[in-house]
């Protein structure tokens, strides 16, 4: 088991090393750079300028100097400065992330503890009206985008109620709290709240079929019992797999709840931060964002491990 | 004896609300005015701006030499108002403008302002100075000042290679504060000092901007308001919605397009709304430097089959101006009398009739119903331009003119127009000081670094010099428009149209207005109170 740890941990390494190659180069394939964008902004080009400003941001050098010059900062705690604001890169980036983290924790929150339990009542009641309508709620989640979703919610909170859940960075009630983190997460979350109720459907069908959940239900085991204890144990790997893979595609739906809703998090950031073409507040940010998926995938893996006593990781 | 009662009860409660509306009509101190801003600026330096993100919330953090009066919508020489200068004077041969400098005037950090100040702005401006803007996009506007120079500390002289009296039209935009030498232009992008109303708190890219009361400011008693609150909302639909909640005081200045403006006044029917032309001005590049535009016949036939009111009837309802370069009156003080545009081709009254007429041109040069010409019409991501490129398609199709649309991103846009990488564009110029000075020497004189298409017409040059050298303002109105004239029937840069937007507020703010012919030069807001 340590030996398998060690392992994953030197191809997590590995899999960084790579990803931080293709962020930086990709990045520099889009067209244009901050010097672009701001003379864009400014109608006009005065060509000397341009080369003073581009000498000043030091994108002037080679990409692989660039690269070097962003990596061996990276390891020394360095992220260096915003283009923009001529801030410490740091400085930007961490008072966003736990406002983004709270959002993300309470959507995949919200997705589990809605998608897991109807989901397996969409299964243990399957061809009722009970399920034709958790599967209607379901194929709803997973089509309405979330940008319409979120404007819906917008819109109407004010018609109804004069009021609308807008970030507010020092809540007075917990009315204000609520409508701050959990609308959002609840509008972020409705969608893979629908994936997890559809994949924990089929899971649940397919070991409610099994042999030994007719024997325990031969034994005289409960409905509680079987539907619980038996079937959903097994059947909640892929679920959690899917809950592993949804917190990575979460940033999309994040970014556009976070522009909906103007909470100034991540991810909302990070746009701003690509349309500036500042480059190492986004490397950097695409960096964490990559090491938080890469520890999702590995904590999903040894999270199977515990809820399934087959699964054990030799060398 | 009931009626004497009654009379005197009348009395009594018009007398009431008489006093009451005095009440509510003087000036109150404090409250913070909330607004939300539509994108987050890239940086708090307003000398290195080249939009009014940066304008509208930093210029209260400032002071001008001279400044528009706030509270007349329409900037002209008749409103230019005394700030840091207490007054100004012309030489004889006007080619030297004195200012003498207000005293004892504090920049925010306490240290005292004087003429050294003036000239440090200014060599930063000219690019005479040691420290370097990051970028200097008015440079322009200062070529024919020689230097400037103090004479001790609270005079300062602006010595001219020429006469321009439109020099001080410049000096009152908004886009002219004046910097403390004391402070770099890095750190003015962070956290600015200013001698203004209002003193810097904090910028957070993205998120807010907050200025907090001065109380130190020269102009005792001002500002009325204990601080300004900006919430970056670039969503335009969350943005309205929370103006609509209360949670916002305002909108962003002229944010709202006059479609929008509806839904507004029906879910605040409380709130006050104005629209204003913006002067930027919807236009077309050509690129006349390879065929097929370099066919002039083409080109005019391009002009004469614009219906430039189903433009204004399509996107504004109506509401926006029809004119040449300079804004069109009553709002424009130096745009064409109707009459006059009336006679540049393609702006006839009788749309069919042009049309006809553009397509003897077109088939002049090789095309008609059989032979289509396919164009690509490029312009910027963005809906104010995409809209109206798409209408164009539509419209020179009647010309047998089929057009393909380009959308391109913002940072490839100059780029790919720079190094003529396209036939036609639709384009938007904004001006921040309605003057022939600023308009015709930034966007059609020779080499211009904003004159994209590279027009250039040495007789207009010559032109150009002779208007901005005049004294008389009447004199120099029909050297304006004569020039205006012959820029729109050469094809420089096809006017479309000049766009209006709105901008309200709830009912209890007091003392705001929007300029009728600019969208840089009215955020003071030191006189601005809340009724509540």
């Amino acid at each position: 088991m340590f030996a398998y740890l060690v392992r994953r941990l030197f191809l997590m390494l590995v899999t960084l090393f790579g990803i931080s190659i293709v962020i930086f180069f990709l990045l520099r394939i889009v067209p244009g750079n901050i010097v672009d964008i701001l003379f864009a902004a400014a109608g006009y080009v005065d060509p000397a300028d341009k080369v003073d400003l581009e000498k000043q941001l030091g994108i002037d050098q080679p990409l692989v100097v660039q690269y070097l010059h962003w990596i061996g900062g990276l390891l020394h705690g360095d992220l260096g400065y915003s283009y923009v604001s001529e801030k410490p890169a740091l400085q930007e980036i961490l008072p966003r992330i736990p406002i983004t983290a709270r959002l993300a924790g309470l959507a995949l929150l919200f997705s589990a503890s809605i998608g897991i339990p109807l989901g397996v009542i969409s299964a243990v009641k399957q061809g009722s009206r009970i399920d034709y309508a958790l599967r209607v709620m379901s194929l709803s989640g997973l089509s309405l985008p979330s940008f319409w979703l979120g404007l819906l919610v917008l819109t109407a909170s004010v018609a109804m109620f004069g009021q609308m859940p807008i970030f507010n960075p020092n809540p007075q009630s917990f009315g204000e709290a609520f409508a701050t983190y959990c609308i959002p997460a609840m509008v972020v979350g409705f969608r893979s709240s629908a994936l997890t109720m559809r994949i924990t459907r089929s899971s649940m069908l397919e070991v409610l079929r099994q042999d030994y959940i007719r024997t325990a239900r031969a034994k005289g085991a409960s409905d509680a019992a079987v539907n619980y204890h038996h079937a959903l144990k097994n059947a909640i790997l892929p679920v959690i797999t899917v809950i592993g893979i949804e917190a990575a595609f979460l940033i999309g739906g994040l970014i556009v709840t976070e522009t909906v809703f103007n909470i100034p998090g991540v991810a909302r950031f990070l746009v701003e931060a690509i349309r500036w073409r500042d480059y190492p507040i986004v490397q950097n940010l695409v960096m964490f964002i990559a090491v938080v998926v890469v520890f999702a995938n590995f904590i999903v893996d040894m999270l199977y491990a515990v809820f399934d006593p087959r699964i054990r990781y030799t060398d | 004896m009931r009626s004497v009662w009654a009379l005197a009860a009348a009395a009594a409660l018009s007398l009431l609300a008489f006093s009451t509306n005095t009440i509510a009509g003087e000036p109150k101190q404090g409250g913070i005015l909330r607004m939300y801003h539509r994108d987050s600026p890239a940086n708090a330096s307003i000398l290195e701006g080249a939009t009014y993100s940066v304008n509208v919330p930093f210029m209260g953090v400032f002071n001008n030499l001279v400044i528009y009066d706030q509270h007349i919508a329409q900037n002209s020489p008749d409103t230019l108002r005394p700030e840091l200068a207490e007054s100004w004077s012309w030489s004889g041969d006007n080619k030297k403008l004195t200012f003498k400098l207000r005293q004892g005037v504090k920049w925010h950090d306490g240290k005292p302002f004087t003429s050294a100040d003036v000239k440090c702005t200014f060599d930063l401006l000219m690019g005479k100075s040691q420290q370097k803007l990051r970028q200097n996009p008015r440079k322009a506007w200062y070529s024919e000042v020689d230097d400037v120079t103090p004479n001790g500390d609270f005079e300062i002289s602006f010595n001219l290679k020429r006469p321009q009296p439109s020099l001080l039209a410049m000096l009152a935009s908004g886009y002219t504060p004046i910097y403390p030498c004391h402070v770099s232009p890095a750190d003015m992008r962070t956290h600015p000092i200013g001698t203004g109303p209002y003193k810097f708190v904090e910028f957070k890219a993205n998120e807010s901007i907050k200025l907090t009361r001065n109380p130190d400011y020269w102009k005792k008693g001002l500002p009325y308001l204990d601080g300004i609150e900006y919430t970056i909302i670039p969503n335009r639909s969350t943005a309205i919605l929370a103006f609509v909640a209360g949670k916002f005081d305002m909108t962003f200045p002229t944010h709202i397009t006059i479609p929008l403006l509806k839904d507004i006044k029906s879910q605040a029917p409380n709130a006050v709304c104005v629209v204003e032309p913006t002067n930027v001005s919807t236009n077309i590049i050509v690129n006349s430097s390879s065929p097929p535009f370099d066919n002039i016949d083409i080109r005019r036939a391009m002009s004469l089959a614009l219906d430039r009111k189903a433009f204004v009837d399509i996107l504004f309802e109506g509401q926006a101006d029809i004119g040449g370069t300079m804004l069109p009156p009553p709002q424009g003080i130096w745009g064409m009398p109707k009459d006059k545009l009336q006679t540049i081709p393609g702006y006839g009254p009788d749309v069919n009739a042009n049309r006809e007429e553009a397509k003897k041109l077109m088939q002049k040069a090789g095309y008609g119903p059989d032979k289509h010409l396919a164009v690509k019409i490029s312009t910027r991501n963005l809906a104010e331009y995409r809209d109206p490129a798409v209408i164009l398609i539509d419209q020179l199709k009647s010309i047998y003119i089929d057009g393909e649309l380009d959308v391109v991103e913002t940072a490839n846009w100059f780029p790919k127009v720079a190094r003529k990488d396209y036939m036609l564009g639709l384009n938007l110029t904004g001006n921040s000081v309605d003057d022939p000075d600023q308009s015709f020497y930034e966007n059609y004189s020779c080499g211009s670094e904003r004159n994209y298409t590279n027009y250039c017409n040495k007789e207009i040059e010559k032109l150009f010099d002779v208007q901005s050298q005049e004294i008389d303002t009447n004199k120099r109105k029909q050297l304006v428009w004569d020039i205006d004239k012959k820029l729109q029937e050469d094809v420089a840069r096809p006017i479309i149209f000049h766009a209006r937007a709105g901008t309200c507020w709830q009912p209890y703010v007091k003392g705001i207005t929007i300029m009728s012919n600019s969208s840089y030069n009215g955020f003071r807001y030191e006189d601005v109170w809340l009724d509540k």
